[in-house]
C-alpha cells in the first residue's frame, strides 16, 4: 500500500509525466518509421532501424567510434543551444520558428567575420549571436508594436535571410566549388580552440570549446528562466501580457528582449557548428537548414526544460547521424527526418496524454476511497 | 511581357488556391501553418498519378483524375493537423510546424524509394511527368494559358459564395469567432472544424499540384514548394481572411513572384543590376512590409488557435 502510494505520487509528478510522454513519443516514432521502412522493403527494415539507432556503434574499432561520438557530440551542440533559444521563446509565450533564420543569419556572420574581415575566434562568435538576435529582435518589435504575427514575421524573415547570407558568402566563397572556403586553411585563428577536448575523441578535431559553451547555454537559461527577477517577469509577460503591463511590467520590451535573445541563441548554434570547421556553407543553398527546425522537434522534446533538452537534442542528432548509416542501396537517410518529424507530431499530444493520465489517476483514487469508505462501514 | 503576365498568373493562382484553404481552416478556428507540407504532399500525390497515367487520356479526364489525386492526398494529409488540433487539443502550430517536416521528409523518402525500385543507380529525388503535363495547357497565341487559372478563378467564387451566402460557411465563421455560442445554438463545432481543416487540405494539395505543373515538366522533391504556404499565409493575413481581397493579394504578390523569374526580360531592371537573390527576396521583403501596416487591425477569427472545449464558459 505504502510503496503502491509513492508509485502513484510519482505518476502524478508533472516531470515524469513528461517524461514518460517524451519516451512514448520516441517509441511510436520509431516503431512507425519501422513500418515505413516494412512498405519500402521488408528485407532490411530491421537492419535500417538498428543502424539508426546505433549510429556511430556502426564502427567495429574503439578509435572509430569515439571519434564519431564526438563528431555527433559536436552537432549536437548547436541542435541543443537552436532547441534552447525555441523552448526560451517559448516559455514567454512566443513560438520562434524563426530559429532556422536567426541560425542562418548567425552562420552568415560568422563566416564573414572570419573568411572575409579575418577576425579570431570570439569576434565571430559574437557576430553570429548580435547579428541574430538583432533579427529576433525585428520579429519581436513588429510583435510588439505592430501586433505582428511571430511565427509569420519569423518565416518571412527566415526566407530574407537564407537569400542575404547567400549573397553575403557568395564573397567568400572557393573559386571552383559553391561551398565557403575552408576555415582551416584561410584563416585559422577563427577556429574555436580544442581546450584539449579533441583528445579525449580520438584527435578529433571538430571537438571544440564549442560543446562547453553549448551546456553553459542551457544551464544559463535554466537559471535564467526558473531563478531571477527577470525570467519570472517574462514568463508572466507570456502567460497574459496585460496582467503583466498591469503589475507595472513593460510587456513589450520583455517581447522584444525575449526574442533577441532567443535569437542571440540561434546565433550561438550556428556559431559552434561553423567555426569548428566541421561544415562549410553552400552558397546556391536553395532551402532553409534543417537544424533550426530540429531544434523546435528537440525543445518540445525535452518537455521545454533546458535539461531536458540536453538529451533531447543528443537523441535527435543521434537518429539524424545514424540515417546516414542505413543501406542505400535499400533506403534514403531521410528516413530519420522523417522520424523526427514523427516525434515533433506525436509531441502535440503530450499535453492531452498528461490530462488523460491524470484522469485515470483521478478514477483510481475515487474508487479507492469509495472502497475503502464501504470497508469502513461493513466493519 | 506576355510571359511577366502567364507567370504572374499562375503563381497567383498558387496562392490563391492556398490561401483560400488557409482562410477556410482559420475561419473554423484551426490555425493550418502546415500548408507547405500538405502543397508537398498534394503535389506528390498529383505527380505519381500523371507518371503512371496512360500517355494517350482524353485531355479532360487526365485533368480531372489528377485534381483529384491531389486533393485526396491533401485531405488525408491534413487530417493529421485535424485529429490532433480537434481531437486532441494539441497546439496548432506545433503540429503545423511537424506536418510541414513531415510533408517534404516523407516525400524525398517515397520518390527515392519508387525510383531506387525502378533503377537501383537512381537515387534521384525527381518525378518526371513529362506528356500528362500538357493537358493543362492550351495556347493562346503566344500566351500558355493553364486550365488551373481557371480552376482557381472559380475556387475563387464559390469560396466567396460559401462562406457569405451559405449556411455552411456562415455557421464556419461561427466556429472561429464564438464556437460556443455556435455550440449553444445546436452547430457541431468539431465537424464544422473538421470540414475547415479538410477544406483546407484539399485546396492546399490542389495549390502544390499546380505550383509544380508551372512551367516545368519534372520536379525535384527535395525541393519542396520553396516557402509558398507560408507565403500563402502571408496573403491571407493581407487579405484580411476575405476571398476577394486574397485574390487582390495574390495577384500583387504572384507579380513580385513572376518578377524574379522574368526581370532579365525588362530593360529597365536588368539596368538597374541587382542580383538574382534579390528578386528572390522581394516578395518576402513586400509581405513584412504589408503585415506591418495590416495587422495593427487584423480582423483574424476571434477563436483561432484556441482548442474548443465544450466545457469551458
Amino acid at each position: 500500500m505504502q510503496t503502491d502510494r509513492k508509485r502513484e505520487s510519482l505518476l502524478r509528478n508533472s516531470g515524469v509525466q513528461t517524461i514518460i510522454g517524451s519516451l512514448l513519443c520516441i517509441a511510436i516514432g520509431l516503431l512507425i518509421g519501422y513500418v515505413v521502412l516494412l512498405i519500402i522493403n521488408p528485407a532490411g527494415a530491421g537492419g535500417a532501424i538498428a543502424a539508426i539507432l546505433k549510429n556511430y556503434f556502426y564502427y567495429p574499432s574503439h578509435v572509430a567510434v569515439l571519434k564519431y561520438l564526438g563528431t555527433t557530440l559536436v552537432k549536437a551542440s548547436a541542435l541543443l543551444v537552436c532547441s534552447l533559444s525555441v523552448l526560451f521563446a517559448w516559455k514567454v509565450g512566443l513560438f520562434n520558428i524563426g530559429v532556422a533564420g536567426q541560425y542562418v543569419i548567425g552562420a552568415g556572420a560568422s563566416l564573414y567575420c572570419a573568411l572575409g574581415l579575418g577576425l579570431p575566434w570570439y569576434v565571430c562568435l559574437i557576430a553570429a549571436m548580435v547579428c541574430a538576435a538583432l533579427v529576433g529582435g525585428i520579429s519581436g518589435a513588429l510583435k510588439a508594436y505592430f501586433n505582428v504575427n511571430e511565427v509569420i514575421s519569423c518565416i518571412m524573415l527566415n526566407w530574407i535571410g537564407l537569400y542575404a547570407v547567400n549573397m553575403l558568402l557568395n564573397t567568400v566563397k572557393e573559386q571552383s566549388t559553391p561551398y565557403t572556403k575552408s576555415l582551416a586553411s584561410a584563416n585559422s585563428s577563427a577556429l574555436l580552440p580544442n581546450v584539449g577536448l579533441d583528445k579525449i575523441f580520438s584527435n578529433n578535431e571538430y571537438v571544440t570549446i564549442g560543446i562547453i559553451f553549448a551546456v553553459l547555454a542551457a544551464i544559463i537559461v535554466w537559471v535564467l528562466l526558473d531563478r531571477t527577477k527577470f525570467g519570472f517577469e517574462l514568463k508572466a509577460t507570456g502567460l497574459n501580457k496585460h496582467a503583466a503591463r498591469y503589475c507595472g511590467m513593460r510587456e513589450k520590451r520583455n517581447i522584444i528582449l525575449a526574442m533577441m535573445i532567443s535569437g542571440a541563441l540561434a546565433g550561438l548554434g550556428a556559431a559552434v557548428l561553423f567555426l569548428c570547421g566541421i561544415e562549410q556553407w553552400m552558397v546556391q543553398m536553395t532551402s532553409i537548414p534543417a537544424m533550426g527546425f530540429n531544434g523546435i522537434a528537440a525543445a518540445f522534446l525535452g518537455g521545454s526544460h533546458p535539461i531536458g533538452a540536453i538529451f533531447s537534442s543528443y537523441f535527435i542528432q543521434h537518429i539524424t547521424s545514424g540515417g546516414s548509416y542505413v543501406d542505400k542501396a535499400m533506403y534514403s537517410a531521410q528516413i530519420s527526418d522523417l522520424i523526427s518529424a514523427f516525434i515533433i507530431y506525436l509531441c502535440g499530444f503530450v499535453f492531452f496524454f498528461k490530462g488523460w493520465l491524470g484522469r485515470l489517476l483521478d478514477k483510481r483514487d475515487e474508487k479507492r476511497a469509495a472502497a475503502q469508505e464501504k470497508g469502513g462501514k461493513a466493519q | 511581357m506576355i510571359l511577366l503576365l502567364q507567370y504572374t498568373l499562375i503563381f497567383a493562382s498558387v496562392l490563391v488556391l492556398v490561401a483560400l484553404g488557409g482562410c477556410f481552416s482559420e475561419h473554423s478556428g484551426v490555425i493550418n501553418i502546415g500548408l507547405e507540407g500538405i502543397m508537398v504532399m498534394g503535389a506528390l500525390g498529383g505527380a505519381l498519378t500523371m507518371k503512371y497515367l496512360p500517355p494517350d487520356l482524353n485531355a479532360a479526364l487526365v485533368i480531372l483524375i489528377v485534381i483529384l489525386a491531389c486533393v485526396v492526398v491533401g485531405m488525408l494529409f491534413s487530417l493529421l493537423l485535424g485529429v490532433a488540433a480537434i481531437r486532441f487539443n494539441a497546439d496548432q502550430t506545433l503540429v503545423g510546424t511537424a506536418l510541414n517536416l513531415l510533408g517534404p521528409a516523407a516525400a524525398v523518402v517515397l520518390v527515392r524509394a519508387i525510383n531506387m525500385a525502378e533503377d537501383i543507380n537512381n537515387v534521384s529525388t525527381t518525378v518526371a511527368y513529362g506528356t500528362a503535363k500538357k493537358a493543362f495547357t492550351t495556347n493562346i497565341g503566344s500566351f500558355e494559358f493553364n486550365w488551373f487559372m481557371l480552376v482557381a478563378l472559380l475556387v475563387l467564387i464559390a469560396s466567396y459564395i460559401v462562406l457569405y451566402k451559405t449556411r455552411f460557411g456562415l455557421r464556419l465563421c461561427a466556429c472561429g469567432e464564438h464556437p460556443q455560442a455556435a455550440d449553444s445554438v445546436g452547430i457541431n463545432v468539431y465537424k464544422m472544424r473538421y470540414a475547415g481543416v479538410l477544406i483546407s487540405g484539399a485546396l492546399g494539395g490542389l495549390g502544390g499540384l499546380v505550383y509544380i505543373t508551372a512551367g516545368v515538366s519534372e520536379w525535384k522533391f527535395e525541393n519542396g514548394v520553396a516557402g509558398f504556404g507560408f507565403l500563402a499565409l502571408a496573403v491571407m493575413i493581407f487579405g484580411q481572411w476575405k476571398p476577394i481581397n486574397i485574390g487582390l493579394a495574390a495577384l500583387l504578390f504572384g507579380l513580385f513572384r513572376a518578377l524574379s523569374n522574368v526581370y532579365t526580360g525588362f530593360d529597365v531592371l536588368v539596368a538597374l543590376n541587382l542580383p538574382n537573390t534579390v528578386y528572390n527576396m522581394l516578395p518576402y521583403i513586400i509581405s513584412l512590409i504589408v503585415l506591418v501596416f495590416v495587422s495593427g487591425k487584423s480582423k483574424a477569427p476571434k477563436a483561432e488557435g484556441i482548442p474548443y472545449d465544450k466545457g469551458q464558459r
